[in-house]
């Protein structure tokens, strides 16, 4: 028997291989500066690697964008995160972390919603957050490889990742 | 970047009153925009210096004319005499 507790999380509603994602428009964060953009301009550019990601700052999102930049993602693929963070919180990330990435921010995490895949946090009254999720899209949003969360903690499969973007990118 | 994006560009900065001055006369003329934010800190706006040569907010980039300024009394007076009653455009 172990002596911590890894929670399972219900089934999540999220978009999978071969349907559409959702689109969305919220701030984007750059190195730089902030604006409104919509999800699907962003990846009418490219392949988008879309993550879900826990608020900036937790381990976990410390750990996914170490994990990401190690495997160089975004020299392959658009990296875009979403979290519940502000713009200023994900400036501040942009700085430390996530080279090449841009982070939309999603306080209400409607967009979470949206993607059926919101969790919300036990301790933390009223607050609530994407469960850690990755998507690779296609240039018409089409999903290529999705992966979500079924317990928390809980983080990406980034084998997986990697393949995907080597088959379909 | 599609036909549809605004062809006006304002730099600025949140709760900024010079930039609400400048956002309440494009809502005045019925202008599109599109809203780029940045860090309060000077030092962390390289993107204002670039596109304007100053790192002082507000700044626009007007791809209808091609003109980028700053200051917001310089900003309302082109905004007004460009595109309000007997404007150039």
């Amino acid at each position: 028997m172990v002596d911590f507790e890894v929670v399972s999380l219900p089934e999540a509603d999220n978009p999978d291989v071969g349907e559409t994602a959702p689109d969305f428009t919220r701030p984007l964060v750059n190195e730089e500066y902030w604006t409104d953009a919509s999800l699907s301009s962003v990846v009418a550019e490219g392949p988008t690697l879309l993550t879900f990601h826990p608020m900036d700052g937790a381990f976990p999102t410390t750990y996914i964008w170490n994990e990401f930049d190690d495997r160089g993602f975004a020299d392959d693929v658009q990296v875009v995160g979403v979290s519940i963070s502000s713009p200023y919180e994900h400036t501040a990330l942009l700085e430390e972390r996530a080279e090449g990435a841009r982070l939309f921010s999603d306080p209400a995490a409607d967009v979470a919603e949206a993607y059926g895949i919101e969790h919300d946090l036990d301790g933390m009254s009223g607050v609530t957050e994407p469960r850690p999720a990755v998507f690779l899209l296609e240039e018409d949003r089409t999903v290529q490889y999705a992966w979500v969360a079924s317990e928390w903690p809980a983080f990406p499969e980034y084998d997986e990742i990697e393949a995907a973007i080597a088959e379909h990118v | 970047m599609s036909e549809s994006d605004p062809q006006i560009t304002l730099y600025r900065l949140q709760a900024c009153p010079f930039c609400e001055r400048v956002v309440r006369v494009l809502n005045d003329l019925d202008l599109s925009y599109q809203s780029r934010f940045v860090e309060p800190m000077h030092s962390d706006r390289n993107v204002v210096k670039r596109v304007s040569g100053k790192r002082s907010v507000p700044a626009i980039v007007d791809e209808n004319t091609g003109v980028t300024m700053s200051e917001s009394a310089n900003i309302v007076e082109y905004l007004q005499n460009t595109y309000g009653e007997g404007g150039a455009a």
